[in-house]
């Protein structure tokens, strides 16, 4: 313990600063920050502009509904109802294309059909809102019919049945239809980088063409699957013209698919709502916005968790 | 449990390109075969061409017979699933599947076309396996971590384990250790001496120690340049390739003159 003598003066090494690393790291740091900067506002707003619906009385509101939670709980149902029936039959369609694309199609195909989804994606939400009033409401009644008729045991077909056609499974196949292209695309995208490795390691085993993909395409893209899923969700739950176009909404919570009366979804019924509203009923759709903000955040973050949770198997390590 | 192979007058096909050409060779069971030549000769495309996993490349095909004890691998109705049950194979790098623990790596090939194995019979074969593969002491104790977690020379003994657990009657073995160190390397070859007990081993390496060292028989490849064809120069007994070849190639390649 004789270290009496000072440590050496140095000046702490300092990196070249240069310009295009500087330019660069602001330039995504100010991105980055950007995205919590939006974020942030859209919050704050929706919240100030929902206090004054969580204080008035609720007698104020349009209907007169005995609390607020009454008129937002159908809704907030009608959103997850119609959107998690759109995932439902969307994703399975969405994993089968992709696999026939990246996996089955010979390669002219293979890049047709990419063209084509990429084209469904771009056609606008209102277009098809009104293919679901003009075409499919009317295609799909004698089905409904049948099933009312036939299955009408099961709660979710029970009658009677909608004489329009423009029930909420007609919307949420609207929905299906909508968010089918980005999953497709991405579900597609992650498919191709399966390594070559080890779909030939499967292969080498033994296995069939559809053991191949069950034991390497699809762990693989287990994750990229997920994702997707999320961004149809996503874009489900808050689609906004094709429900308002294909729905007449009323203010109940049923599973029922096919009889005339529906629940609607918070989007729509904003839509809808918006322009006749005044006053305090204006801070209760607000409120429903946040509501919808919300349940956005906890679908993503449930997403997030599952696909961290087996991050030692991802293979990315 | 282990077959002859016999090739007659191969050729193998990418598309309009002749990737091989001309090979006929006979490999005894239970014995190590080497392929050497120089890079794009051809003896990576011929291995492939032992278990048809050249056909994974759209627009390949082959001319020619390879028989395992005397059945056709080409033969009109076979399948080629069976055929890569019957000719495992283990590749360049190491490829256990990343979402599998190592305990269902082993028991991949296993449980395909819908076999079923009850825990016991699998627990017993998970062992087998991996004990013929000199990595049980290795990873008992940690069966349900992922098949990425251990090295890559444990990873490539897995493969091996892999590849054994499903029985077949030839083993064959894509430059198995150049992605490893020499430490990893002479464990996958002291693996491969025990398993020449067993089974066919057929293996393409461009180590010429290494060829010397595990094998019984060497074929060595070439080509006359590129866009040629790759031709078998000589197969003979490793001892004599790489002492007394009889082709002037052979003696130039093995020798360290081109290559």
């Amino acid at each position: 313990m004789t270290a009496t003598e000072a440590p050496p003066q140095t000046t702490p090494l300092k990196a070249k600063q240069r310009l295009g690393d500087i330019v660069f790291s602001r330039t995504s740091l100010a991105s980055g920050a950007a995205i919590l900067v939006i974020l942030a506002l859209v919050a704050v707003f929706l919240i100030a502009q929902s206090l004054p619906a969580l204080v008035v009385d609720p007698e104020k509101f349009i209907g007169s509904p005995p609390s607020l939670w009454d008129y937002v709980w159908p809704l907030v149902f009608g959103t997850l109802w119609s959107s998690a029936l759109a995932l439902a039959m969307a994703l399975p369609l969405a994993v089968g294309i992709a696999l026939f694309i990246s996996h089955y199609a010979p390669r002219r195909l293979s890049q047709f059909l990419g063209y084509i989804i990429d084209l469904l994606a771009a056609v606008p939400s209102v277009v098809y809102g009104l293919w679901g009033i003009g075409v499919l409401a009317p295609a799909v009644l004698p089905a409904y019919a049948w099933l009312t008729e036939n299955l009408g045991w099961i709660p979710l077909f029970s009658g009677p049945v909608s004489g329009t056609g423009r029930t909420i499974l007609t919307a949420s196949i609207v929905l299906g239809v909508m968010i089918l292209p980005v999953m497709t695309a991405i579900c597609r995208e992650i498919f191709l980088q399966t390594p070559v490795l080890h779909e030939e390691a499967a292969l080498a085993l033994g296995a069939t063409r559809w053991e191949m993909i069950t034991m390497s395409v699809l762990p693989f893209g287990r994750p990229g699957i997920i994702s997707g899923a999320m961004l149809g969700l996503g874009r489900a739950l808050g689609e906004t013209m094709a429900v308002a176009m294909v729905l007449s909404p009323t203010a109940i919570v049923s599973f029922a698919l096919l009889q005339s009366t529906n629940p609607s979804t918070i989007a729509a019924n904003i839509a809808l709502s918006f322009p006749e509203s005044y006053g305090v009923n204006v801070n209760l759709l607000i409120f429903t916005g946040l509501v919808l903000f919300v349940i956005t955040l906890i679908v993503n973050s449930i997403a997030r968790y599952i696909v961290n949770r087996r991050k030692d198997f991802s293979g990315a390590n | 449990m282990s077959k002859r192979i016999e090739v007659n007058d191969l050729n193998v096909y990418y598309g309009k390109f002749k990737a091989v050409e001309d090979v006929s060779m006979l490999i005894e069971p239970r014995s190590v075969t080497a392929f050497i030549g120089p890079s794009g000769c051809g003896k990576s495309t011929f291995i492939r061409t032992l278990n048809r996993m050249h056909e994974v490349i759209p627009g390949a095909y082959v001319e020619g017979q390879v028989l395992i004890d005397g059945d056709d691998l080409y033969g009109p109705g076979v399948d080629p699933v069976l055929v890569r049950r019957q000719v495992g194979m283990v590749f360049q790098r190491p490829n256990p599947f990343p979402t599998m623990s190592i305990r269902d790596n082993v028991l991949a090939g296993v449980k395909l076309n819908n076999r079923r194995i009850s825990k016991s019979d699998a627990d017993e074969l998970v062992e087998r396996s991996l004990r013929g593969a000199n990595l049980w002491n290795e990873v008992k104790d940690r069966l349900e971590r992922p098949g990425a977690s251990i090295s890559g020379g444990q990873q490539q003994r897995l493969c091996i384990a892999r590849a054994i657990a499903v029985e077949p009657e030839v083993i064959l073995m894509d430059e198995p250790c150049s992605a490893l160190d020499p430490i990893s390397t002479l464990a996958i070859e002291d693996l491969i001496e025990e398993l020449k007990q067993d089974y066919t081993i057929v293996i393409v390496t461009h180590n010429m120690q290494q060829a010397s060292r595990v094998s019984d028989r060497t074929a060595f490849f070439n080509i006359a340049g590129t866009g040629h064809p790759g031709k078998l120069i000589e197969y003979d007994d490793t001892r004599i390739i790489f002492s007394n070849p009889s082709v002037k190639a052979t003696e130039d390649y093995v020798s360290g003159k081109f290559g």
